[in-house]
């Protein structure tokens, strides 16, 4: 869907993730980009160069958050003094809409600062969407939340991820950030049909979509950020494009960062999928 | 983090058991690696921790219960390794190789974070120095002030700024009772070290050593052979650390224009500060320290801040 509730009503197009070595070819050069993608946790400080950089980067640019501890799925309560944090920032940045991971990652107040996958069940869909509900409340903004790449499954699920995921947003009444990137790595460490999954979440709900590279071992994929796209990336990219509609798309490239050019024309790419389905609606 | 239950719950029905779930997992993706980076072998309780991976996580074609969970093993201390040897270059080469990564392991053991922040991993570092000295015996007190020195850093880089002091708020007001706040984001330091040129000096290192690579994957380990910079002497030092224009400084201060300082920043008032810096402190003197300090903008109006590890 180009523009819905989910994302603030934004025809966002083609993005790329905020990241420091590319800080002073985008302050000096002013590349033509139509959004950026910033990392929350990164400027949720009290001051100094990180706010300083934010507010230049803010006077030239679209800006949406993107988070990575808000934890959704983790059985202990929101966090006031990050909500508080985090709020400030949605303030400063004017986010349409904010996104983060349907995982969990800390418990009892001790963060393990990564996104593990959820068990699949019933009670923990309501707790999450319980969660979603209380922060976009306090936040005041669209949220998006985005499925993360995994390598475990556990014997306590009760139904596949997608079926989790819609079971999670439509009790929310939220949107999706649709990492297609995500949905192949786990297809192939988990042994599904991503395209199963693309074909049952509900399309009208996604607000943005993922795009990055990953890295095949021998015995599992990792989600690594560090390479261009996956010609399989691609063309399921296409069909959730096909299904979903031209939604806000951005390239995460996180390690082995190359050029800001060399990012910028990989995620221009998404153009040539979004041009088809554009004419195939037409 | 609260104990594990005995068992994973077998269904998942309630946040009870989803918490009790994630107790579980969270257990194992935190415990300490093996020698050989691994997960380990047993459980907290003395079961092997295939069986115990087995009650939460299913095995696939490739890999098992045991292999699948050590991802998460591994992906959480290399992590959390990367985050602290980020932070800490310069303890790292003060305390040496094989102590760091021991002080680093047992650290994050032992004072889990508890921040949604990497940013604040360190904050506590100091202090586990301190009640831990074997861990860095013989250099406990250097280690103690490199790591004072390197969360200071961390402050300074993005800490809170609050209003400057004008001149308004100065006018009128008796030098008896004024009072003038230090900016949160500035520390100050008593050092028995000049811990300041060591730390420099081990950037320097990092730095002419990335240079010296073309290697793709910038977190590959150092060469073994790069020798670090001669450890710092007995040579007591008084820094402040701070920011100008968003970039980070260190800037040496004469003992008597740190006891100045440091009178303002515990709330004295003006006359009593300048009487801390005793009778060295010459009046032109103080005037071109202040002139100086208003300059660089360190003085907001006064109040409560927390400066985890200052002196």
């Amino acid at each position: 869907m180009p523009a819905n509730r989910f994302n603030g009503q934004c025809d966002y197009g083609i993005g790329i993730g905020l990241r420091v070595p590319h800080y002073s070819h985008i302050l000096s050069r002013k590349p033509d980009v139509d959004w950026f993608e910033i990392i929350s946790e990164n400027f949720m400080v009290d001051g100094g160069r990180p706010l300083e950089l934010l507010d230049r980067i803010l006077e030239q640019y679209r800006v949406v958050q993107h988070g990575v501890s808000m934890y959704f799925g983790s059985a202990d309560k929101p966090d006031r003094a990050h909500l508080r944090k985090l709020k400030n920032l949605v303030k400063r940045t004017k986010t349409p809409w904010l996104s983060d991971h349907l995982c969990w990652g800390s418990v009892d107040g001790t963060y393990t600062h990564d996104l593990l996958p959820m068990p699949y069940t019933f009670a923990a869909a309501r707790r999450t969407a319980e969660k979603i509900r209380q922060v976009r409340d306090f936040l005041e903004v669209p949220i998006c939340v985005e499925n993360v790449s995994s390598y475990v499954e556990f014997h306590q699920s009760e139904m596949t991820e997608w079926e989790f995921l819609t079971e999670v947003v439509e009790l929310a009444d939220c949107g999706i950030l649709l990492d297609v990137n995500n949905i192949y790595v786990s297809s192939k460490n988990h042994d599904f049909n991503p395209y199963d999954y693309v074909n049952n979440v509900p399309h009208e709900r996604v607000g943005q979509m993922h795009i990055a590279g990953h890295t095949k071992f021998e015995k599992y994929i990792l989600d690594t950020h560090d390479h261009p796209v996956l010609d399989p990336v691609w063309k399921l990219y296409a069909h959730a494009t096909d299904l979903c509609g031209v939604s806000a798309t951005l390239l995460e490239w996180d390690d082995k960062i190359p050029s800001f050019d060399e990012v910028h024309n990989e995620a221009l790419k998404a153009n040539e999928f979004i041009d088809t389905a554009k004419k195939a609606v037409v | 983090m609260k104990r594990p239950p005995k068992h994973a719950p077998k269904r998942i029905r309630s946040t009870a058991d989803l918490r009790s779930f994630q107790r579980m997992m969270a257990t194992a993706v935190t415990r300490p690696l093996t020698a050989g980076d691994g997960l380990q072998p047993k459980w907290v309780d003395g079961r092997p921790m295939g069986t115990v991976a087995a009650e939460f996580v299913k095995p696939n074609d490739r890999l098992s219960s045991f292999d699948r969970l050590e991802l998460y093993n591994r992906m959480y201390w290399f992590r959390l390794f990367d985050a602290i040897q980020d932070d800490c270059p310069g303890l790292r080469a003060a305390v040496g190789e094989r102590a760091f990564w021991r002080l680093a392991q047992v650290y994050l053991e032992r004072r889990p974070s508890r921040s949604f922040t990497l940013r604040n991993l360190c904050s506590r570092l100091v202090d586990f120095i301190r009640e831990n000295p074997r861990l860095t015996a013989p250099r406990t007190a250097l280690a103690v002030e490199v790591a004072r020195f390197e969360w200071a850093q961390t402050v300074a880089f993005d800490g809170e700024s609050r209003p400057l002091l004008t001149a308004e708020d100065l006018a009128g007001k008796p030098p008896t009772r004024l009072r003038m706040g230090l900016q949160p984001y500035i520390t100050l330091l008593e050092l028995r070290h000049p811990i300041d040129t060591f730390v420099i000096s081990v950037k320097r290192r990092e730095v002419m050593r990335s240079e010296a690579s073309n290697a793709p994957d910038s977190s590959a380990a150092p060469p073994r052979t790069a020798r670090r910079p001669p450890l710092p002497r007995l040579s007591r030092t008084w820094v402040a650390v701070h920011r100008h224009n968003n970039r980070l400084f260190y800037k040496r201060l004469d003992p008597a224009a740190f006891k100045i300082l440091e009178a303002l920043s515990k709330g004295r008032t003006l006359t009593r500060a300048i009487a801390a810096g005793g009778p060295k402190a010459r009046p032109a003197q103080v005037r071109k320290w202040f002139t100086t300090w208003m300059a660089l903008g360190w003085f907001c109006a006064p109040g409560n801040k927390k400066r985890p590890g200052a002196s």
